[in-house]
C-alpha cells in the first residue's frame, strides 16, 4: 500500500497547522479510520461505525478548526480551543485525533482497552490522559458540560469557542434537551455543537426506535441557530464551521447537524447499525484496511 | 457535663449562604449555580454582590450539575445548590461520571436534607444521599451541625481541591459552635469528654446528642459526645482513640442506617476494634409529612432515643 503524498508527520510534537489542504485532511482521516479499525480489532471489542463516521469531522477540528496546544497539556485550556466528545463510545476516533496531533505517543493506541491503559473503553480523565477534559459514555452529558466551560471562557474574557459533539440516538436522553433549552436562553454564543445524524442506534434505526423527527425545527424551537451538511464531505465541512463560527456573533449557539454514514470508508461496514459496537475479524480487518489506502509506515 | 451556651437559634442554609456571600468577597474564582431555589438555598446575598457569577438554571439539575463540572475547566469553582434529594438521587449519574470520575471541583451544596424538611413529606426528604455521596470515589462528604459550623465549612470546601458534597437543612437549631472556630475537613471535634460511652454524631444530631449527654449525667452516665462533621474521609483516629477509651459506641444521624455515618463507623470498627455499637438512625424506611420535632420523634432520632441507644449499648459492653 503505497500513495503519492505522504502522510503528515505523527511526532509527539506535531501542531495542527490552518494551513493543511483539503488533500493532507484526507490522508489524516484515511490513517485515523486505519488505527479505528486496528484498534478495535486488536481487542475484539469497540465502537468502529460511529467513530469511521465522525473521523471527517474529529480531523477537521483537531487538524484545521482549531487553535490547541497538545503539549503541555493544560486541563483549564485557557486561550484554546475546546473540543468535548459526549457519544464516548467513539473513543477509537478520539484517541487516534487526539494522538495524532500530538496529545500523546501515537504508539500508545495500541494499549486501547487494554488493562493498565490510559484509553480507557469510553474516554475519561484516568491517569490524567491528555486531551480527555471530562469523562463521557453515559450519553447525554457533553452538551451540558461543554456550555459550562464556554462559560467559564466568557468569565475569563477567553474569545476562544468551544466545539462538542453528540450523537443522534444521544438526543433521547433528556438532559440534551436541558441543556438546549440553556445554552441559547442564557446567550452562549462561543459554542458550536454538533449531531452526528447518521440515523442508527443499537437497536436499529433512530426513526423506529425513538423518533427523532425534523430536529432542525426541534433545535430552531429551542432557539439555537441550525445548519445542516455533509458529515463526510471535508470540503461542506469546513464551510459549515466557518459559517457557524460567523453565526455566532448574532449571540446564540449554533447546532450544526451533520449527515454522515456509520462506518463511512470501509463499504462493507456503512450504514447498519450492526457494526455499532462490533470489532471486525481478521479478514474483515484485511478489507477494510485495504479501502483505506495511506502510507503504513505511519501506521503504530 | 460542660454547657454549650448559645445566643440564637438560626437554620444551617442560612451559615451556607452566609459563607458564599463572603467567598464571594474572597475568591473571584467562586461560581454559582441554583436550580430555581434561590430564596430556599440562602443564596441572595451572593447573587446581589455577584450577579455576573451566578447561573440561574431552572428546573433542570442533572444540566446544573454538567455545566458545573464544565466551569471547572477554566478555573472556576462551582457551588451548586438545590435540595440534598435533587442534588443527589436525580443526578447521581451526571455527578457519578463528570464530577466525581473525573475529579472535578464541584461543590454540591444540598439543603432541606433529612425528615426535618417536615411537612413536605417524604418525596423531598432524602435519607439516602450520605449514603449515594461517600460510595463515589474522589468525593469528600461534609455534614455540619449549626449556622457556624456549616458557614465555616462553606468556606473551607472552596480551598479544597476535589468534588465536596456539603449537606445542611431546614429548620432552626441552636447555634453554639464558636463564630471564630476553624473548620478542619476530615478532623471530628470532642464536645464532652467522658469516660463511658462515645456517641458520635453529625448534622442536627450533634445537639440533639448534647441534650442526651446532660439526660445521661443526671443518671450518672459520662458520655463522649463528639462531632464527626466529616463523614468522608472519616476521622478513624479520633475514632478508635474514642471507643478503645470507653469500650462502646452510639452513632446519631439524619439519615438511613445503611449508608449512613454509623454504616462508615461499624465498618470501621469491625476492622480495627469490634465494639458493641448501637445506630440512632432511620431503619429502612421512608419519612412523612409533619412537623419537624414531631418526626424526628416518631423516626427515633431525638435526645431520647440516643439516651435509650447508650442504655442499651452499655448493657452489651463487656
Amino acid at each position: 500500500m503505497s500513495q503519492a503524498t505522504p502522510l503528515a508527520p505523527t511526532s509527539e510534537t506535531h501542531a495542527p497547522s490552518a494551513t493543511k489542504s483539503v488533500a493532507e485532511l484526507k490522508q489524516i482521516a484515511a490513517q485515523v479510520r486505519r488505527d479505528i479499525v486496528r484498534m478495535v480489532h486488536a481487542v475484539n471489542s469497540g465502537h468502529p461505525g460511529g467513530s469511521l463516521g465522525c473521523t471527517d469531522l474529529l480531523v477537521a477540528l483537531y487538524f484545521k478548526v482549531m487553535k490547541h496546544t497538545p503539549q503541555p497539556f493544560d486541563m483549564d485550556g485557557t486561550g484554546q480551543d475546546l473540543f468535548f466528545l459526549s457519544n464516548g463510545h467513539i473513543s477509537p476516533v478520539f484517541y487516534s485525533v487526539l494522538a495524532r496531533s500530538g496529545y500523546f505517543p501515537v504508539s500508545e493506541l495500541a494499549t486501547f482497552r487494554k488493562l493498565n491503559s490510559r484509553l480507557q473503553g469510553h474516554p475519561a480523565t484516568h491517569e490524567h490522559l491528555p486531551g480527555v477534559r471530562v469523562a463521557s459514555g453515559s450519553l447525554g452529558q457533553g452538551l451540558s458540560v461543554a456550555t459550562g466551560a464556554a462559560q467559564a471562557k466568557k468569565l475569563n474574557g477567553d474569545d476562544r469557542t468551544v466545539y462538542v459533539l453528540m450523537g443522534d440516538g444521544e438526543l433521547q436522553e433528556g438532559q440534551i434537551w436541558e441543556a438546549a433549552l440553556y445554552a441559547p436562553h442564557h446567550k452562549v454564543n462561543n459554542l458550536i455543537a454538533f449531531v452526528d445524524r447518521n440515523g442508527q442506534q443499537i437497536d436499529g434505526p433512530t426513526e423506529k426506535i425513538g423518533g427523532l423527527g425534523d430536529l432542525r425545527a426541534k433545535f430552531e424551537a429551542f432557539n439555537w441557530q441550525v445548519l445542516e451538511t455533509d458529515g463526510n464531505d471535508l470540503e461542506k465541512l469546513l464551510a459549515t464551521i466557518e459559517e457557524a463560527q460567523g453565526l455566532l456573533s448574532n449571540g446564540r449557539p449554533v447546532m450544526v447537524l451533520m449527515d454522515t454514514q456509520m462506518g463511512y470508508g470501509v463499504d462493507f461496514m456503512m450504514g447498519s447499525h450492526k457494526w455499532h459496537g462490533v470489532a471486525p475479524n481478521d479478514e474483515q480487518l484485511e478489507k477494510a484496511l485495504q479501502q483505506l489506502i495511506v502510507d503504513t509506515a505511519s501506521d503504530y | 457535663m460542660k454547657d454549650f451556651p448559645y445566643t440564637e437559634s438560626k437554620d444551617t442554609r442560612s451559615g451556607f449562604g452566609a459563607g458564599l456571600q463572603e467567598l464571594g468577597r474572597t475568591n473571584p474564582n467562586v461560581v454559582a449555580l441554583c436550580a430555581d431555589l434561590i430564596g430556599s438555598l440562602k443564596m441572595d446575598a451572593f447573587i446581589k454582590d455577584n450577579p455576573e457569577r451566578f447561573f440561574q438554571v431552572g428546573i433542570a439539575e442533572a444540566n446544573m450539575m454538567g455545566l458545573a463540572a464544565g466551569l471547572t475547566i477554566g478555573g472556576k469553582i462551582p457551588f451548586t445548590g438545590t435540595f440534598a434529594n435533587f442534588s443527589t438521587g436525580r443526578v447521581y449519574d451526571q455527578i457519578r461520571q463528570s464530577i466525581a470520575y473525573s475529579n472535578k471541583n464541584v461543590k454540591i451544596c444540598a439543603s432541606h436534607a433529612g425528615l426535618t424538611l417536615g411537612e413536605d413529606g417524604a418525596t423531598h426528604q432524602i435519607l439516602e444521599d450520605v449514603g449515594m455521596m461517600k460510595m463515589l470515589p474522589h468525593m469528600t462528604v461534609i455534614n455540619p451541625c449549626d449556622y457556624n459550623q456549616t458557614k465555616a465549612a462553606t468556606i473551607a470546601i472552596a480551598d479544597h481541591e476535589g468534588p465536596v458534597y456539603l449537606r445542611f437543612g431546614r429548620p432552626v437549631v441552636p447555634n453554639f459552635t464558636p463564630a471564630d472556630q476553624e473548620f478542619k475537613i476530615g478532623e471530628g471535634i470532642v464536645l464532652n469528654e467522658g469516660a463511658d460511652v462515645s456517641i458520635f454524631a453529625t448534622g442536627h444530631l450533634v445537639w440533639k446528642a448534647i441534650l442526651a449527654g446532660k439526660l445521661l449525667a443526671e443518671k450518672g452516665i459520662n458520655a463522649e459526645i463528639i462531632n464527626i462533621h466529616t463523614i468522608k474521609p472519616l476521622d478513624a483516629r479520633l475514632i478508635l482513640e474514642s471507643a478503645r477509651k470507653t469500650r462502646c459506641v452510639v452513632t446519631a444521624e439524619e439519615h438511613q442506617m445503611n449508608g449512613g455515618l454509623g454504616d462508615s463507623i461499624a465498618q470501621l470498627l469491625a476492622r480495627e476494634e469490634p465494639l458493641p455499637l448501637e445506630m440512632v438512625a432511620v431503619n429502612d424506611s421512608f419519612g412523612e409529612s409533619g412537623t419537624p420535632d414531631q418526626l424526628m420523634e416518631k423516626y427515633g432520632l431525638n435526645e431520647a432515643a440516643i439516651v435509650a441507644a447508650v442504655e442499651k449499648v452499655m448493657a452489651r459492653r463487656k
